[in-house]
């Protein structure tokens, strides 16, 4: 039941830059428009943070490049991918994301 | 001289249903997700209170398990949602004849969802009449209690079964975020656009994490990638329009 120090100090520090662009311009009140281009430039974050965190995820691991040939989550990611295109279900995509990789494990990957 | 709020704040809950139904699910899986990328109960629930962002909160669990530094955390949270502050800019023309504190609050706990409810509710209420705070308070707060407690059944859960690698349980968070980006293809306008950032973020993102310490990697490939889309996005509509 403990909470780190690091931990705490980003909780916080994420929670302060999330509220600002939550809050400000509701209590602004003056009927921002943002830009187009950055309206078009935030709806791009998504897609590139989730490519950046699913790459790092996949093939970095401690720091080092995982090999193509021996990588058990490039193969694992694949029923995850396929559950989610096909349903549309996170909790199915995770389940299954988790099954392939305890079997691939247990064949030794 | 102000009208019963209790009714409204009953009204904006029942409107938040369909959120809370959807919060319970999706947060019992981000507690286990969360858990099992190596944060305690007492850590998951202080993310879910007190940043209360599903999306990022995967994000800062994923990177806290790499060690990450606490900055390079934070300023990729920012970027992550800093998508919010479109959601309140429409918001605030509905909002602008109320008390800045109640502004306040109403945003502090807005997320992707409950602002879809509202916005449904904007449009389906008579010109002119609008929404109270009230009624997105009772909207809010059933969004925001639902995903606290399924956050914590989630962690707990996930401590019942602990932190085993022989379960594959580590790979929860990476296939969440496989799902996530199938799920944000759909949403896009040009598929192969969405495609071309996905594949130079991912490409970035492990350069750098191979060749810097730290985990700049995710925060870095995020804004190139996101650059690369907007310019090609705009690049194109600029060439259709003149």
């Amino acid at each position: 039941m403990e909470i780190r120090a690091d931990v705490l100090l980003i909780v916080l520090g994420a929670a302060l830059v999330t509220i600002v662009p939550r809050v400000a311009p509701l209590v602004l009140l003056s009927r921002i428009d943002l830009p187009r281009w950055l309206k078009v430039w935030l709806g791009y974050v998504p897609v590139a943070v989730l490519g950046a965190l699913l790459a790092g995820e996949i093939f970095v691991s401690r720091g080092q490049l995982v090999p193509l040939a021996s990588n058990a989550a490039l193969l694992a990611i694949l029923p995850a991918i396929a559950i989610t295109a096909r349903y549309g279900s996170i909790i199915g995509a995770v389940l299954a994301g988790v099954a392939a990789m305890a079997m691939l494990r247990a064949l030794g990957a | 001289m102000t009208p019963d709020p209790a009714p409204a704040f009953a009204s904006g809950a029942r409107a938040g249903l369909p959120v809370v139904l959807g919060y319970l699910s999706i947060g019992f899986a981000a507690g286990v997700v969360q858990h099992a990328a190596g944060l305690s109960v007492a850590e998951v629930m202080l993310m879910s209170l007190v940043l209360y962002a599903g999306s990022a909160q995967f994000v800062a669990a994923s990177m806290i398990a790499a060690a990450s530094l606490p900055l390079a955390v934070i300023a990729t949270v920012f970027f992550v949602n800093l998508r919010h502050l479109l959601l309140s800019a429409a918001l605030a023309p509905h909002f602008a004849r109320i008390p800045a504190w109640k502004n306040a609050l109403i945003g502090a706990q807005l997320t992707d969802e409950t602002f879809v409810v509202a916005l449904n509710q904007l449009q389906r209420s008579s010109v002119g009449q609008g929404i109270s705070p009230a009624w997105m308070a009772g909207l809010n707060l059933s969004a925001y209690a639902a995903w606290a407690v399924a956050n914590l059944a989630g962690a707990l859960a996930g401590g019942l079964v602990g932190h085993t690698r022989a379960l594959g349980f580590d790979f929860a968070l990476p296939a969440m975020f496989a799902a996530l980006l199938v799920l944000q293809f759909a949403a896009q306008a040009s598929r192969l656009r969405a495609l071309a950032v996905t594949l130079v973020a991912g490409a970035l993102s492990v350069g750098i994490a191979l060749a810097l310490p730290g985990n700049w990697n995710i925060i870095v490939a995020t804004v190139a990638g996101a650059s690369l889309g907007a310019a090609l996005e705009l690049w194109k509509s600029g060439q259709t329009s003149s």
